[in-house]
C-alpha cells in the first residue's frame, strides 16, 4: 500500500536518510525501530511531504507522492500523529478534532467520526469543550490520535505514541491502537523507541540505523533476533 | 480637537484638573477612544501577521498610507463608497502579492532578515508614494457621509469623522471575529498561527493561510488609513505617527493577542489625549513621549504585554 524505495533526504547539508526502503502492506501494523537520530521521524516526515527526498521514491497505492505538498498527502489518505503530540493547545478538544477533518467535505461523515473517536477515547467526550492545554499528557496523546483519525486516513503514521507517558497509559493506548487496526482494517506505520510494546502490536518491523534500514522481518522473528534483543529490547 | 484642548497643548497653560472641568475630561476620553480605535485597527493588522508568521511588519503604516493615496486617486474618479471599497480590494491584493513574492523567501530565515525586508518595504512604499503623488499635502475628506456638525451630548462632542473611525473599527472587529470564530477558513488561520507543523499535518494549506493573512492585514490598513486621514490629512508622512502608536498599542496589548491590540489601541488613544491635555509642557509631542513611558512601565511589570501569552509550554 505504502512503499519507500532507496529514499535519501537531508536537512541542509546533514544527511538524515541514506537509502531507506520499506513496505507497509494493507491492513498491517508495521513498526519502525531504532535509536535516537536513526532517521525514524525523518522517514515519517518524508512520507507526509514535510521533507523532500533528494533521491528515491515514495509510492502510495502505486503512485508516486514524493512531490506532493503535505495538504495533498492528507487528502489522498495519509495522516500523521506527530511526535510530541503537537495538538492545538489554545483550542478546545472539539476544535482540535474538527481541524483533524480539515481535508474532508462530508459534514455528516465528520460528525459520525467525532462520535467514533469519542467511543475509542471516552475521556475526550467528557472534555470536549475544554481547552486542550488543560488535558493530561495521556489525554493529549489520545486527542492527537483522535485528530489523526479524523482525516479518515487509509494509512496512519504514529510517531512515538508512548513518549513521556506512564507505562499503564502506554498499555492502554496501544490496546486502542490495536483495536482500531483490527476493527477498521486501518493500516498503521508505527515509530517507537519502546521496541517491546511496538513488536507486541506489529506484524512486521524494520530496524533503522544511521539513516538506513539494517533489518526487516516478521515481528516475531525480530523479537528472537540477537542484535534486536540486545540493542532495543534490553534483555 | 476642541478649543480647550488646543489651549492645553500650548506651553505652560495648564488645563483645569478633571474634577473642576469634568466635561473637558469626558471630551478627552471620547476623542481618545476615537483616535485610539484607529490605532486599534492598525495594531490588529500588525498582530494578525505577527501571530501567524512572527514577522513584525514595519511597513504596515506605509502600506496603509499607500492605500490611502490610491483611495485619493480613485476618489477623483468616483464616489466615496466605490473608491473606498476598491482601495480595500487593491490593498488586499497588494498584501497577498507581497507575502507571496517578497516575504515567502525569508520566512525560514532568521527573524532579523524579515525585519530588514519589511524595513525595505517601508522605504520603498514611502519613496513610491513620493514619486507618484509628490510631497504636497492632499485634501482628503471629510467625505459627505461624515460631513455635518459634530454630534454632541451635553457639552461633550464628537466629530463625524471620528464617529466614522469608531464605526469602521467596530465593523472590522466584528467581521474579524466572525471570520476567526465562525468559519472553517478562520479556524484554519488560527490553527496556522498556533502550530504550523500540526496545521500542515491536518491538511491545511499553510502557505495559502499566510497569504490570506497578509491580504486581510493590508485591507485593514487601507480602512484605517482612509478613515484616519480625514482627521489628520494626507501626506507621505502623515500616517507615520499613527504607525508608531499602533506599534505601541500592539506591544502594550501583547503582540500575539487581537483583544490586546484593541485594548492597547484604545488605551494609547486615551493616554495620549490625557497627556496632551493635562501635562504642561513647552515641548511638542509630549503626548507621544508619555504614551511610550506608560508602555515601558507596563512592560516592566508584564513583559509580554497586557494580554500576551508567556512562553510556557506544558510537555
Amino acid at each position: 500500500m505504502l512503499s519507500l524505495r532507496d529514499v535519501h533526504a537531508a536537512y541542509g547539508s546533514v544527511l538524515a536518510l541514506k537509502g531507506v526502503s520499506l513496505e507497509v502492506p494493507t491492513g498491517g501494523i508495521v513498526a519502525l525501530l531504532g535509536a535516537n537520530g536513526a532517521g525514524k521521524t525523518s522517514t515519517l516526515r518524508v512520507i507526509s511531504g514535510l521533507l523532500r527526498p533528494s533521491q528515491g521514491v515514495v509510492e502510495f497505492e502505486g503512485r508516486p507522492i514524493d512531490r506532493m505538498p503535505p495538504d495533498r498527502i492528507v487528502q489522498i489518505g495519509i495522516s500523521q500523529v506527530p511526535e510530541g503530540r503537537q495538538i492545538f493547545t489554545e483550542m478546545t478538544v472539539l476544535e482540535n478534532l474538527r481541524l483533524g477533518s480539515y481535508s474532508r467535505r462530508d459534514g455528516d461523515g465528520v460528525r459520525a467520526d467525532i462520535e467514533r473517536v469519542f467511543t475509542y477515547f471516552p475521556v475526550l467526550r467528557e472534555r470536549s469543550r475544554q481547552r486542550s492545554a488543560l488535558l493530561s499528557g495521556g489525554e493529549q496523546q489520545m486527542l492527537a490520535i483522535g485528530r489523526g483519525l479524523m482525516a479518515k486516513p487509509r494509512v496512519l503514521l504514529l510517531d512515538e505514541p508512548s513518549l513521556g507517558l506512564a507505562p499503564m497509559l502506554v498499555q492502554e493506548i496501544f490496546k486502542i491502537i490495536k483495536a482500531i487496526n483490527e476493527q477498521e482494517g486501518l493500516t498503521i506505520l508505527l515509530v517507537e523507541q519502546d521496541a517491546n510494546i511496538a513488536l507486541d502490536v506489529a506484524s512486521y518491523g524494520y530496524v533503522l540505523e544511521a539513516g538506513t534500514v539494517v533489518l526487516g522481518d516478521e515481528a516475531a522473528h525480530l523479537r528472537g533476533n540477537e542484535m534486536v534483543r540486545r540493542s532495543y529490547l534490553g534483555f | 480637537m476642541s478649543a480647550d484642548a488646543l489651549a492645553a497643548l500650548s506651553p505652560v497653560v495648564l488645563a483645569a484638573p478633571p474634577w473642576e472641568n469634568p466635561s473637558l475630561f469626558a471630551q478627552q476620553i471620547i476623542s481618545g477612544i476615537a483616535t485610539g480605535s484607529g490605532f486599534a485597527i492598525l495594531a490588529l493588522a500588525l498582530v494578525m501577521i505577527y501571530r501567524s508568521t512572527a514577522i513584525l511588519n514595519f511597513a504596515q503604516g506605509e502600506m496603509a498610507m499607500f492605500s490611502t493615496f490610491m483611495a485619493w486617486t480613485f476618489l477623483t474618479r468616483m464616489d466615496f463608497w466605490p473608491a473606498f471599497i476598491l482601495s480595500i480590494l487593491v490593498a488586499a491584493a497588494m498584501g497577498a502579492a507581497l507575502e507571496l513574492l517578497i516575504l515567502r523567501p525569508v520566512e525560514e530565515a532568521p527573524a532579523l532578515n524579515s525585519v530588514i525586508v519589511t524595513l525595505g518595504l517601508f522605504t520603498t512604499f514611502n519613496a513610491l508614494a513620493l514619486w507618484i503623488w509628490g510631497s504636497q499635502p492632499k485634501g482628503f475628506g471629510p467625505f459627505s457621509i461624515f460631513k455635518g456638525s459634530a454630534l454632541c451630548a451635553a457639552d461633550v462632542c464628537v466629530g463625524r469623522a471620528s464617529v466614522g473611525i469608531l464605526a469602521g473599527a467596530a465593523v472590522i472587529m466584528l467581521l474579524l471575529y466572525l471570520l476567526f470564530q465562525r468559519t472553517r477558513v478562520g479556524l484554519a488561520m488560527r490553527a496556522t498561527a498556533q502550530n504550523r507543523l500540526a496545521s500542515q499535518l491536518v491538511g491545511i494549506p499553510v502557505g495559502r493561510m499566510l497569504t490570506l493573512g497578509w491580504a486581510l492585514s493590508a485591507a485593514c490598513g487601507a480602512v484605517a488609513g482612509v478613515l484616519i486621514s480625514q482627521n489628520v490629512g494626507l501626506t507621505t508622512i502623515s500616517l507615520f505617527p499613527v504607525l508608531l502608536f499602533a506599534f505601541a498599542a500592539a506591544v502594550l496589548g501583547g503582540l500575539d493577542s487581537p483583544a490586546g491590540a484593541i485594548v492597547g489601541g484604545l488605551s494609547i488613544g486615551i493616554i495620549r489625549n490625557m497627556a496632551g491635555t493635562y501635562v504642561p509642557s513647552d515641548v511638542g509631542n509630549i503626548d507621544l513621549t508619555i504614551a511610550f513611558i506608560v508602555i515601558v512601565l507596563v512592560l516592566m511589570v508584564r513583559p509580554t504585554g497586557l494580554f500576551g501569552k508567556r512562553a510556557v509550554r506544558r510537555v
